[in-house]
């Protein structure tokens, strides 16, 4: 039960997109078209389930242990960059198809700020490892949602005739305001 | 003059947020007032002008190969620098930015100068660079966060000019989105 609230919490209540801002630029960047964002979520869910472990692991065993935690911050960048490397390549040793169906998201996902957001917030929140591990699905999830709708509706706005300065990036910016707002009716539900 | 161009760039041609829009995280994530928005500003302008002198001062001696780690790494430290002393010096400013401290190391922007800019330029034109764009993007999150507090809570800094609840959705999260979005269109209409 616990685990679902924090599911149902971290998808429709505290969306890393809408509600949280986090993981903005691959949301205007990638999302033109819907397979394109399903693709970029599935990267997302993979990366940021193993990050948060590694860097769970990390910060209670070794960062807490020989109290610096304030390397937090050093730490965890440059363990998230190394594993989204290390991902890469394993990946396309052992499964080539998976490689071709996630790989070009890859590098992207470095730079990604809601990987290293959701690792600095599970700390902050004080979960252990079950409920951070669930914490993590559960807003990548939502990441993907977000982006599979907002893929949608572009495919869509492309068509409209818009004024000339509204066209582009402030127009999808409107969209996700609206969808903020929608999401915003979700607010009470856990 | 040209240090001078390089440092007016970053406010109104290349503003990092509604040109280049770069760091779209922090600058819809933090700006719910101004003074919010100032200090997110000027906490990232002290880690790009850092990371900025540091890169191009030690330059010759990083590899090709490993230089964005070690770029990473740089600004990582700076970050963590301006972590502990705004948690210092300034504990209310540091509870309501928050997560976005820390996520100054993932914005675009500050590896973005590093590789485009202090990476191939003299120390102390990357310090111009790195104040200028940093300060460009301190205007542009002291504007939008203005913007929002201004129609959100009919406040400006903190200064309360109409005594009644303000419209509520422009501090809340759509009225990030919304409010960039016009910001940037009228943007592109004044560098026209």
């Amino acid at each position: 039960m616990d685990y679902l609230i924090i599911i149902i919490a971290a998808i429709f209540v505290n969306n890393i997109v809408l509600a949280q801002f986090l993981g903005i630029c691959p949301f205007l960047g990638v999302s033109g078209k819907v397979k394109t964002a399903v693709g970029m979520g599935g990267a997302v869910l993979f990366v940021m389930t193993l990050a948060t472990v590694v860097t769970w692991l990390i910060m209670n065993y070794i960062l807490v242990k020989f109290n610096i935690v304030f390397m937090q911050t050093i730490a965890y960048i440059l363990v998230i960059a190394a594993l989204v490397q290390m991902v890469e390549i394993i990946l396309k040793k052992i499964s080539p198809s998976l490689y071709q169906a996630l790989g070009v998201f890859l590098p992207l996902i470095t730079t990604n700020c809601a990987i290293l957001g959701v690792a600095i917030i599970v700390i902050q929140k004080d979960y252990d490892l079950m409920h951070s591990v669930v914490f993590a699905i559960g807003t990548a999830l939502g990441f993907m949602l977000a982006l599979v709708i907002f893929a949608g509706i572009r495919e869509h706005l492309e068509k409209l005739p818009l004024p000339k300065g509204m066209k582009g990036v402030p127009s999808a910016l409107v969209v996700a305001g609206i969808l903020a707002l929608a999401f915003m009716g979700f607010a009470g539900l856990v | 003059m040209n240090n001078f161009k390089n440092f007016t760039k970053g406010f109104l041609k290349e503003n990092p947020v509604f040109i280049l829009l770069l760091g779209l995280c922090p600058t819809l994530g933090v700006t719910t007032s101004a003074i919010n928005g100032l200090g997110m500003g000027l906490a990232t302008t002290f880690v790009l002008v850092g990371s900025n002198v540091v890169i191009s001062l030690i330059k010759k001696l990083i590899p090709d190969k490993v230089r964005i780690p070690s770029f990473i790494v740089i600004i990582a430290s700076f970050v963590t620098i301006i972590d502990l002393v705004m948690a210092a010096y300034v504990p209310a400013l540091y509870e309501s930015l928050g997560l976005f401290i820390p996520l100054i190391v993932v914005n675009c922007i500050v590896l973005g100068r590093a590789e485009a800019f202090a990476s191939k330029n003299t120390v102390f034109s990357s310090m111009i660079d790195g104040l200028g764009m940093g300060l460009g993007f301190a205007f542009a999150l002291t504007i939008l966060g203005s913007v929002r507090e201004i129609l959100g809570s009919y406040s400006i800094f903190g200064f309360k000019f109409i005594q009644t609840d303000g419209i509520l959705v422009f501090v809340l999260a759509p009225g990030a989105f919304f409010g960039l979005a016009y910001l940037i269109a009228i943007m592109k209409k004044i560098n026209k």
